[in-house]
């Protein structure tokens, strides 16, 4: 019959692994998350996050400060919103400002490979971050969510820089009016 | 014997139990022990669906007696074709009662005791009456469940609470097997890398460039529809739901000249189907059956420990040992107990823990499942849970509720149990 001291006896040095295992409610996405958040010591000053309850860490908001590139001097909070199958799923991210940004559009959309079709459960907060990051040092003309400030950038960069600068203030391009994300 | 066998009814299994032969597994004892133990011993079944009806007839005419079966839907039309247990006249009812109603009237002798709801009703103590678990589930989110609870239910110093998992999959003329022996060979969340992840189209191409009637569809679900209903989810089982979402996709494709976007494309794309055929769930459910029937009765080698099946050219298997991942959040954490005071603070506990030799912390972040205790990182964490280093641990932690530990410095989570003195 189910001979439970040969399974064990298979592979005695399993048993290393310690003593009794009691009640875990903590779901595999949670035990994953805390790895990742916790291990998030030190970030660069241009990134911070915040979390409007701490015992949640499912839910949060990430404070990207470019110090260079075109977003410069600008603020942008991206709320990160995390199922309960992470990490098989990619974390939910959204840009809270309407900015003028070729790879994220009007309603905070972001186009960012690693948070679609190229997320792997191997990446991580961290990594989306990173990625988030990028997107204010290197925007991408080639896959717009916004195409008009993509055709800018292609073809007149000195626009597209006047284009930045004024919509992070707070001004129109083309009759739409951006959020102010200046630093105070 | 029990009064439902007639003679020779299990002739064929008993070949099998009553001599010992060269391939038996380690520890196998032929005779009536092993045959009670197979008629007698409970085995679960979670889910009762593509995979759950096949399994349920599978074990019944194994030998398996006291069966249990946990489904949370009800069956629909479209299941008929393949989940033979249903007629037509079921349509509407729970999966778990009619299949268990279904096997029991007509394999004499079995009993099938079901459950209609979720698998997160149950807890520890239910799952702890089965001698064996087999999974036969389409979600991963429910896999990973049944897989951290059940390895995290296994208590190394009481060999009763190793409950074997079979855990079955299909996916079109595709499947697997694979049997998990907790913290002893590779679990569910050590391979999840390998799970193939839902299609998903870039999202630059859904909205400026689409050239599929899915990139269609997908717009109308991902960008239209919360836009109209911001507060709204998408319930794909709601016709008005899947109406408005095929009508805003018509319109998209007929902007960019795509055809080919109809209702069961858009409720396919929505809820992310995957093609289900009967001989694949036939295929795997057998497998899963039959490695049942070797751990409950030991009788010869089962599976080692995960089967590949691939229909669609001829018929491929091929079966190899998944590793464990060292540093797998489930059964790669390790589980330390300490004692301790109750009216010692948080920092205190701390202390111990940069005391404690077998595991090398040097900056723990303490949580419970509903409470962050202390974080280390990232900075706003730290000053949040701070002061909480000076509060009493009773007021912080029930006694043996299990509290994680994460530490930069290790790859892996610890299990902290507390026991107060």
């Amino acid at each position: 019959m189910l001979n439970i001291m040969s399974l064990k006896n298979k592979k005695a040095s399993a048993a290393a692994a310690g003593e009794s295992a009691k009640k875990s409610k903590t779901t595999p996405a949670a035990l994953r998350l805390q790895k990742d958040i916790s291990d998030l010591k030190d970030l660069p000053s241009t990134m911070k996050l915040s979390f409007p309850n701490p015992d949640d860490l499912f839910n949060f908001t990430l404070t990207i400060t470019p110090d260079e590139g075109f977003y410069k001097g600008g603020v942008f909070v991206f709320t990160f919103k995390v199922n309960p199958n992470y990490p098989h799923d990619a974390p939910k991210v959204l840009c809270t400002q309407k900015i003028y940004h070729p790879n994220i559009d009007l309603e905070g959309n972001v186009c960012l490979n690693i948070l679609r079709e190229d997320w792997k459960p191997v990446l991580n907060i961290n990594s989306v971050m990173v990625g988030l990051q990028y997107l204010f040092l290197e925007p991408n003309a080639e896959d717009p969510l916004n195409k008009v400030a993509a055709e800018v950038l292609r073809s007149n960069r000195k626009q597209f820089e006047q284009n930045v600068n004024r919509t992070l203030r707070g001004g129109a391009v083309d009759g739409i009016t951006f959020d102010n994300v200046i630093k105070n | 014997m029990s009064h439902h066998d007639w003679p020779d009814r299990w002739k064929d299994l008993y070949t099998y139990l009553e001599r010992p032969g060269p391939f038996e597994n380690d520890g196998f004892e032929p005779g009536d022990a092993v045959k009670d133990f197979l008629h007698s011993c409970k085995i679960l079944v979670i889910g009762a669906g593509g995979l759950g009806c096949e399994l349920l007839k599978d074990l019944a005419l194994s030998g398996f007696r006291d069966i249990h079966v946990i489904d949370m839907d009800t069956i629909d039309v479209s299941n008929l074709n393949r989940q033979f247990l249903f007629r037509h006249k079921d349509v509407g009812k729970p999966k778990a009662i009619v299949a268990a109603e279904f096997v029991m009237n007509r394999v004499p002798g079995v009993t099938v005791t079901p459950y209609f709801g979720k698998i997160q009703d149950k807890d520890e103590e239910y799952y702890k009456q089965f001698s064996i678990i087999i999974c036969g589930l389409d979600s991963v989110e429910a896999r990973r469940w049944a897989n951290a609870t059940i390895v995290g239910m296994f208590d190394e110093g009481d060999p009763e609470t190793l409950k074997p998992i079979i855990d079955g999959g299909t996916e079109g003329f595709k499947g697997q097997s694979r049997v998990i022996l907790p913290r002893i060979s590779a679990c569910y969340e050590c391979s999840l890398d390998m799970q193939t992840k839902p299609t998903t189209f870039p999202m630059c191409t859904i909205a400026n460039t689409p050239r599929l009637p899915e990139h269609c569809i997908e717009w109308a679900s991902s960008v239209a529809w919360p836009k109209a209903f911001p507060d709204k989810k998408i319930d794909g089982d709601d016709p008005d739901h899947i109406k408005w979402l095929l009508n805003t996709a018509l319109d998209r494709g007929r902007e960019f000249n795509i055809t080919g976007i109809t209702y069961t494309l858009t409720q396919g794309v929505v809820k992310n189907i995957i093609p289900a055929i009967a001989s694949t769930n036939a295929i795997v459910a057998a497998s899963c059956a039959n490695e049942a029937f070797k751990i409950a009765t030991n009788c010869t080698t089962y599976m080692c420990n995960y089967m590949m099946y691939v229909g669609d050219d001829s018929v491929y298997t091929y079966t190899f040992e998944l590793q464990r991942k060292d540093e797998c959040p489930v059964c790669g954490s390790a589980q330390i107990k300490l004692r301790i005071d109750p009216e010692k603070t948080l920092s205190e506990l701390l202390d111990m823990l940069l005391d404690t030799q077998e595991v090398q912390l040097k900056a723990p972040s303490l949580r419970t499942a509903a409470k962050s205790l202390f974080m280390q990182a990232p900075p706003m964490l730290l000053e949040m849970t701070r002061p909480n280093l000076d509060r009493k641990i009773r007021d912080l932690v029930a006694p043996g509720e299990e509290i994680t530990i994460t530490d930069a410095n290790i790859p892996i989570s610890l299990q902290l149990t507390l026991e107060f003195i």
